[in-house]
């Protein structure tokens, strides 16, 4: 029994760490305190595998303690919903995905935060989407696939999630081409890569890095990357294949609102540096995903311009009002 | 050749086996605590291996993952409170024992079939990897759909007593499985207007709250009744033999338990909580003589155990083959790989078959360093329910609070976890059993998303009856849901013509 004793009080000093009792200091003396990362998945993701790769560089150049926690549920949201709750001083930062923060805004009354809530600070990683057929199918090009579409017979793609990123290269997909194909979301990325390995959908929407990993089962018909995709050079994009369209999960960091602009900037810099990285961006292009190094107004402008864009599809689709 | 010399040469390091023993007695540390799960283990531990060479890492995470599971029987059969989803079964049998005064007779009979089983799992894992992963691959939705059927016919040997109170115990899991945001289609539903709700209700969190909050009420009232007393424990000697014995006179129950707990491990979305359940629910009803099962039976706690532990090699299964993670904590594991700088996938076998190899017999032996570690504490652990009620219960209550907020580290959690704790207690003064709310939260989910995928699938061929019946396994298991729910009937019928005979 003493053991779970002892534990016990581990596991409660490590929450009172967690949620940050104590009180924060001003703009010029940040970081005055441990800063707390939270990644609004579970442990093991893209986004904790990310903020760990990251965690020794921003403890070194912060010159403070990093502790990454999660706060998993409902797609993010629960860690958004929090994050925007948070107090501003900086000491409190989250993992932020796009589309993810505009699309559950847009298309949920109760998603617990507004996409203008979220103050970006940086977005380091991207992650364009592909589709992509069995290996063995006669489907071979893009053209193919759209005449395969519009022959009668109701093709099936596996994605994941609902209202997320693939779901919406679906409906930019089907939009665009006006095809009528049925999508079939998985609760994770994982999921639906089994569901397709396993025949059980005609087609999938998968993240570049899933595309790398399983390049040999399946035969990739265009990407959603803006140009050609590093890891996969033979691989077309959409807009090469006539889709105008980009398609991409972009992987960044947010503050709560109304944080001190002086806060932001050191962030902003230390994340830069980091995403600058020639080790770091080296590494992520072995893993199948794009490096990227965009500041506080780039982010910001990238979410209002996909807003609109996102917001235009739905409206088209008649998926909102 | 080889690569044997070479597993053994990672395996003959000192630090690794110290690392190996750690990891496992801090899973089963963690596994005993209730709301403290394997993936939580895994997690918590998951930065400290990144200094480790990738062999260290995964044998160390790999033990926690083996302790974990094994721990959460820990709390099953002592204060009839599963410590992981996965000894849910455990408590049907594990708990009477204790009342009886016998811990330690069922800790030995977990420790003994989690060992087996885990070691069975293991030596799947090590010969049968490529055939499995096949096999992982022909599960799909519709697949998924039937077993959480089959799942929920077991509401008949789970509901100890009255059917009808099982029927509404399960329905009522069903619907709270439902809050929160449809895993198809993405609206919120029964939220009423709170975000908070949107995430729905966590299972661990919903398992403390329906097992262990009513169980420590029932305690704290029960203290100063005689007839309510659980025995005090007193050490024999010669369990260790006795248990043995028990266990391998049935080889047949071992075995058919490891086999549930490897075909449901491999299959993603389903894990030990399934296998366990599946495996209880066939032992009793495959058992000429079933009315010792609940009151204390041996076999109820091998059979949940055994599977439990086998359905960790089963969920390695689709992870090593294809990078696909068959439970939550394998996936942690994939992040550990990830962060190693090692890609998981299809390719895994060819560039890395030294380090995986090494890390598949680390994993059979770890099964038995855990069965050794758990036959030796099982008589100290044992000893927890001679404290006083005064200082367990309020112990108990304190562990469960931390655990339902480490959980999500959200206070969300401690309100429902107080609020269905006390609805707990109610429902069970009232005569539902826990069981089949918790198995209707945990197989709601598996089946919605199975059915309403498969429906959007059928589009594609026109008729979601075709798609049913077009698939082997999906035949296979409607057929196995009809017999579960005759099997009663066919039961009093035979029992029928042998006393005309």
């Amino acid at each position: 029994m003493k053991r779970h004793f002892q534990f016990t009080a581990i596991a409660a000093t490590a929450i009172l760490v967690v949620t940050g009792c104590g009180t924060g200091g001003g703009a010029s003396n940040y970081p005055s305190e441990t800063v707390t990362y939270s990644i609004p998945f579970g442990p093991g993701g893209q986004s904790d595998v990310e903020a760990r790769r990251q965690e020794p560089m921003l403890e070194e150049k912060l010159d403070t303690d990093v502790n990454i926690t999660y706060k998993e549920g409902a797609g993010g949201a629960v860690g958004w919903t929090e994050l925007v709750g948070e107090q501003p001083d900086g000491h409190f930062i989250s993992g932020m995905n796009i589309p993810h923060i505009i699309l559950q805004p847009m298309t949920q009354d109760d998603a617990g935060y507004e996409t203008d809530q979220i103050n970006p600070v940086a977005i380091f990683q991207g992650t364009p989407i592909g589709l992509a057929v069995p290996a063995d199918s006669d489907i071979e090009t893009m053209d193919d696939f759209i005449e395969e579409a519009n022959s009668g017979e109701q093709m099936t793609i596996s994605g994941s999630g609902t209202y997320s990123g693939h779901h919406l290269a679906f409906m930019q997909l089907s939009n665009i081409e006006d095809l009528d194909m049925e999508y079939v979301p998985s609760t994770g990325a994982a999921e639906s890569i089994q569901n397709f390995l396993g025949g059980n959908t005609d087609a999938v929407f998968a993240n570049s890095n899933d595309l790398v990993t399983y390049k040999e089962d399946m035969n990739i018909l265009a990407i959603g990357a803006e140009e050609t995709f590093e890891a996969l050079p033979e691989v077309p994009t959409f807009q090469e294949t006539g889709q105008d369209f980009t398609a991409s999960i972009d992987r960044g960091v947010a503050v709560p609102p109304d944080t001190d602009e002086e806060i932001i900037q050191t962030l902003e810099e230390t994340f830069l540096e980091i995403a600058n990285d020639e080790s770091v961006q080296e590494e992520m292009i072995n893993e199948g995903f794009e490096p990227l190094a965009m500041g506080r107004e780039e982010t910001q402008e990238h979410i209002d311009q996909l807003s609109e864009e996102y917001e235009e599809t739905m409206r088209e689709l008649g998926e909102i009002e | 050749m080889e690569i044997i010399q070479e597993v053994l040469a990672s395996l003959s390091q000192p630090f690794t086996i110290i690392y190996m023993i750690f990891g496992v007695a801090a899973g089963m540390v963690v596994g005993a605590l209730p709301g403290l799960t394997a993936t939580m283990a895994i997690a918590v531990m998951l930065p400290f291996t990144f200094s480790m060479p990738a062999d260290t890492a995964l044998i160390t995470l790999g033990g926690i993952y083996i302790g974990a599971i094994f721990g959460g029987c820990i709390a099953a059969i002592l204060i009839n409170t599963p410590g992981t989803p996965s000894s849910i079964a455990t408590t049907f049998d594990g708990y009477p024992m204790t009342q009886q005064g016998k811990p330690d007779r069922a800790l030995i009979t977990a420790a003994v079939s989690s060992g087996i089983g885990g070691v069975i799992g293991g030596l799947a894992l090590l010969f049968l990897t490529p055939l499995l992963a096949a096999l992982a691959l022909k599960f799909g939705p519709p697949e998924f759909f039937w077993i959480a059927i089959l799942g929920l016919t077991m509401v008949a040997t789970l509901s100890s007593g009255s059917l009808l109170k099982g029927l509404i115990g399960g329905t009522i899991g069903l619907l709270l499985s439902m809050v929160g945001l449809a895993p198809i289609g993405g609206s919120s539903r029964f939220t009423f207007g709170f975000s908070q709700l949107q995430a729905g209700f966590e299972l661990i969190v919903m398992l403390i709250a329906f097992f262990c909050i009513p169980q420590v009420i029932k305690m704290i009232k029960n203290q100063k009744d005689p007839t309510e007393q659980v025995q005090s424990f007193q050490q024999e000697k010669g369990v260790i033999g006795y248990v043995f014995r028990q266990v391998i006179m049935r080889p047949f129950l071992i075995l058919r338990s490891a086999v549930m707990g490897i075909i449901v491990g491999i299959i993603p979305g389903a894990g030990g909580n399934v296998a366990s359940l599946l495996s209880y629910d066939a032992t009793v009803r495959l058992s000429k003589d079933q009315s010792t099962f609940g009151k204390g039976d041996v076999r109820g706690v091998a059979a949940s155990e055994g599977a439990n532990n086998a359905e960790v090699g089963g969920s390695l299964v689709p992870l090593l083959a294809l990078g696909i993670p068959g439970a939550p904590p394998a996936a942690v594991i994939i992040g550990a790989l990830l962060m190693q700088g090692i890609q998981p996938g299809p390719n895994l076998f060819e560039e890395n078959g030294v380090l995986i190899y090494t890390f598949i017999t680390a994993f059979i032996l770890s099964n038995i360093v855990m069965l050794v570690l758990a036959i030796f504490g099982s008589k100290y652990i044992g000893k927890v329910i001679n404290i006083p009620t005064y200082y367990l219960a309020p112990a108990i209550v304190f562990l469960t609070i931390i655990g339902s907020y480490a959980i999500r580290n959200n206070f969300t959690d401690v309100v429902t976890l107080i609020v269905f704790g006390l609805i707990g207690y109610v429902l069970s003064e009232r005569g539902f059993a826990p069981a089949p709310i918790v198995l209707g939260l945990i197989l709601g989910p598996i089946a919605e998303e199975g059915l309403s995928q498969s429906i959007l699938i059928s589009d594609g061929i026109g008729d979601l009856f075709v798609l049913f019946v077009s698939r082997p396994i999906t035949i296979i298991l409607i057929l196995f849901c009809i017999l579960s729910l005759l099997s009663p009937y066919i039961g009093k019928l035979l029992k029928k013509t042998k006393t005309q005979e």
